[in-house]
């Protein structure tokens, strides 16, 4: 537990800290009277709120998911682990989950040098190829079902179905909100009103993409031999 | 990320800090009950969360009753005995603490203290306050449903939980986990508006150096509950799947009446991990808010700058950081690693440095200051008394040999009584007392403050300092009834008797401070805009109770910190925030 923790609370805490280091803590305020003319600024970020939003609650997300799979590696040593084979489909299910990242990067792109056509088609490609992506994850569960490998019976199905589906919920609200993007493209609204929602879908799917990649790497068999050597080498 | 440094002499950018669109309501439906002005959402959080805590208080007489007259009450059984002891404490340090403090406080002074308009997302705000009324409300239904609420204790703790044997096995346990699910799924939208309000809003001049420390104690806490929470939701989902469709992630292989369950292979001590991983922090989320508080109250009510500052708010940064590293002291009976146990004590030790600093600070606050024995001022000193003696019974637990035998007896049961139930309630009461002419343009009674102060303060020492004793005699916690022993001595009996009389009457003064909240929405004295002479933004608004958008046409510019009291040659006692400097130079 203690050490895939700690994998995702480090990079967290150099992010605090560094955040940290620039807000000038050692500052002495009670010495500090602003006159007229020399406030001293607020030092917030740049960035618009809803771009720091995203951040905080993928910081959220990335816990939840870190903890997740703790639990997995926890739970992975217990004799009657057995690793359930992943079903071919999910390499297919991968690369159309990468073709919906790579539209929406275009329809980002688009939006930047302000081509209003393309924004649209890329998002309604994205959305299309990340439902394609949902119904190919729920066809993988039938397969497995129908070969027998039921949820509950062994912790690595159960974590399989675990992962799948939370990931496929979080990938199914970054759709609502890319329903509501392409809604306003479709209505007519200005470039400068979209431009920052097509970003931050985009941040999201690329996120849900490198999630996904890394939940797919641990359903892999051979992530788990990796992981039994390298606890080998550890003790 | 572009940081604008502090330029003495550079013009400022008009536009550093945006005014926001705010929506404005039309109907009085949006205005008072779907709106999205924060401080109506603190209003709603803080009664929502009022109420379940009486539901709570009620729940802890019922258990002192059958402590002291067992077998006296025929309503309550061992069964009934243990699904209070869990609603008790599950409401009390998430419905009630948790959402008060972040939800009620966090939403009404993060955006008055830092000078926002409102929070930077109003609507996912309004939806955190209707997510959490819902999780409140899945967690009353199971009192309602067959087998009632569950009995497996505030820490849920597999397998007992989901085996038949515990009450509530077949909804209880059920509603609680899927509430607890939506109160993390509402406090998470919460809190991403805290914390983006604290980094993004801020008015000008108001720096990081410069916010009370009551923001900064709530903001801290808001980031621990963000990355801790999570903990709680992996355990709570995949308990819940345990129990509903029959996987083995916690439960190991069980024989139930000879009969084998389907269960096989879990690990239970996996939950317990997840579990403390989320509840050690929690006990940080709702002191530090807590601790920011009562430095502001002790500020004020003494007239006296805060000792400190600056270790103040590094003290809340390291504690926040060490919280996430002291989960285990919590499992030293659940058969660990000796060498976790060694690590995790010495990490519970070291974080007494940081509160020790905290604690200094206070006293050298009140140290030669004008101490005005106002209501928020007297809860705040009765803060500081209890939860340095809930902190010293806490270094005894922290070390293995100690807990060990002390675990499972009354001692832990007074030790967290003390340091996370009367102390963070002792400042949520002053807290009240303190802010509710700003939230209500008049002033709570201040002779029923008084009683109320008084009765709860010598009422929860009466309560928890014999159950030490209880404790140390060796009287278990979590029994339904001691029953007769070769240890115990029937004097233990008289002083449960004391005890519950005590907890009665301190829940009874609970009505007084209930009452004094409605008759002085009526009839309390007009309070003006400022009645306690406060430095801070929240007391500089230009209509008291704050109008929607908090400032009228303009946003305050900050140019001073917000401890300016007695300040030699000024011409009042504070010197307000948003005051400019040509008062303090002259």
């Amino acid at each position: 537990m203690s050490l895939t923790i700690l994998f995702f609370l480090a990079p967290v805490g150099v992010i605090i800290a560094w955040w940290l280091s620039r807000q000038r803590l050692t500052a002495q305020p009670w010495l500090e009277v602003g006159a007229i003319g020399e406030v001293p600024d607020t030092s917030a970020s740049s960035l618009p709120a809803a771009t720091i939003g995203l951040g905080v609650f993928l910081a959220v997300v990335s816990s939840l998911f870190a903890l997740f799979i703790s639990a997995y590696f926890m739970r992975m040593q217990v004799a009657d682990w057995a690793q359930l084979p992943a079903p071919k489909l999910l390499w297919l299910n991968t690369g159309v989950l990468i073709l919906s990242s790579l539209a929406l990067q275009y329809a980002y792109v688009a939006a930047r040098r302000g081509r209003m056509e393309d924004v649209g088609n890329g998002l309604i490609v994205g959305g299309l190829f990340a439902s394609t992506f949902l119904v190919g994850q729920l066809l993988a569960w039938r397969q497995l079902n129908a070969a027998g490998y039921f949820l509950a019976a062994n912790p690595g199905n159960a974590f399989f179905y675990l992962f799948t589906a939370l990931h496929g919920l979080h990938l199914l609200g970054g759709l609502v909100a890319l329903g509501r993007t392409a809604d306003k493209v479709w209505r007519g609204f200005e470039l400068n009103q979209v431009r920052l929602s097509v970003q931050l879908c985009a941040i999201y799917w690329h996120f849900l993409l490198a999630l996904w990649l890394v939940l797919f790497s641990l359903l892999t068999p051979w992530v788990g031999d990796f992981v039994v050597i390298c606890r080998q080498l550890l003790t | 990320m572009v940081d604008v440094t502090i330029g003495a002499a550079g013009p400022i950018q008009p536009a550093e800090v945006q005014d926001v669109e705010l929506y404005h309501p039309k109907s009085w439906v949006t205005k008072y009950v779907f709106s999205q002005d924060a401080k109506v959402i603190a209003v709603q959080y803080s009664i929502t969360a009022l109420s379940i805590g009486f539901v709570a208080l009620v729940l802890s007489w019922l258990m002192r009753l059958q402590l002291a007259f067992p077998s006296s009450f025929s309503f309550i059984g061992p069964g009934e005995y243990l699904q209070f002891i869990t609603m008790h404490g599950m409401i009390m340090v998430i419905y009630l603490l948790t959402a008060l403090f972040l939800g009620g406080f966090g939403n009404y002074l993060i955006p008055l203290m830092v000078g926002a308009r409102d929070m930077v997302f109003p609507y996912v705000n309004m939806l955190s306050y209707w997510v959490y009324l819902l999780a409140v409300l899945v967690l009353v239904a199971s009192f309602f449903l067959p087998g009632g609420p569950t009995g497996a204790g505030w820490t849920l703790y597999p397998p007992q939980a989901v085996l038949s044997g515990t009450p509530g096995r077949e909804w209880g346990i059920i509603l609680m986990l899927s509430s607890l699910i939506l109160f993390i799924i509402g406090f998470t939208m919460g809190g991403l508006n805290y914390v983006v309000t604290v980094l993004q809003a801020r008015t000008r001049g108001m720096t990081l150096m410069r916010m009370p420390l009551t923001v900064w104690g709530i903001f801290t806490a808001t980031v621990i509950a963000l990355l801790a929470f999570p903990a709680l939701f992996v355990g709570s989902v995949m308990l819940l799947l345990d129990r509903l469709l029959g996987t083995s992630f916690f439960i190991p292989a069980i024989v139930e009446m000879g009969q084998h369950l389907k269960y096989r292979g879990g690990s239970p001590l996996l939950f317990q991990h997840l579990f403390w991983f989320f509840g050690h922090p929690e006990v940080y989320i709702v002191a530090l808010p807590a601790f920011g508080i009562v430095s502001d109250l002790i500020s004020t009510h003494a007239r006296k700058n805060i000792f400190g500052y600056r270790m103040m708010v590094w003290a809340i940064i390291a504690i926040g950081a060490l919280s996430f590293v002291v989960w285990a002291h919590h499992m030293y009976v659940s058969g660990m690693n000796p060498y976790f146990g060694f690590f995790f004590a010495t990490t519970t030790l070291i974080i007494a440095i940081p509160t020790a600093i905290k604690v200094y600070n206070w006293v050298l606050t009140l140290w030669r200051g004008d101490i005005h024995l106002t209501v928020p001022m007297l809860f705040a000193l009765s803060f500081i008394v209890t939860f340095v003696n809930g902190g010293l019974t806490g270094l005894f637990l922290g070390n293995v040999v100690v807990d060990v035998p002390l675990s499972d007896t009354m001692f832990v049961v007074a030790h967290f009584h003390m340091v996370m139930g009367m102390a963070p309630i002792f400042v949520i009461f002053g807290a009240i007392y303190h802010w509710y002419p700003k939230v209500t343009g008049r002033l709570l009674n201040e002779p029923l403050g008084k009683f109320h102060f008084w009765i709860t303060f010598l009422g929860a020492y009466s309560i928890y300092f014999p159950m030490h004793y209880l404790g140390l005699l060796g009287v278990p916690r979590r029994y339904f009834e001691i029953g007769e022993t070769a240890f115990i001595p029937p004097s233990a009996t008289t002083l449960n008797i004391f005890i519950t009389m005590a907890a009665l009457v301190v829940g009874f003064a609970q009505m007084v401070f209930l009452c004094n909240l409605i008759w002085s929405l009526f009839k309390g004295k007009p309070a003006g805009s400022n009645p306690w002479r406060a430095t801070t933004l929240e007391w500089q608004t230009p209509e008291t109770p704050p109008g929607h958008g908090n400032w009228g046409k303009e946003l305050p510019v900050v140019y001073r910190w917000a401890y300016d009291y007695s300040v030699p040659g000024a011409e009042q006692d504070f010197v307000p925030q948003n005051l400019p400097a040509v008062a303090r130079a002259a």
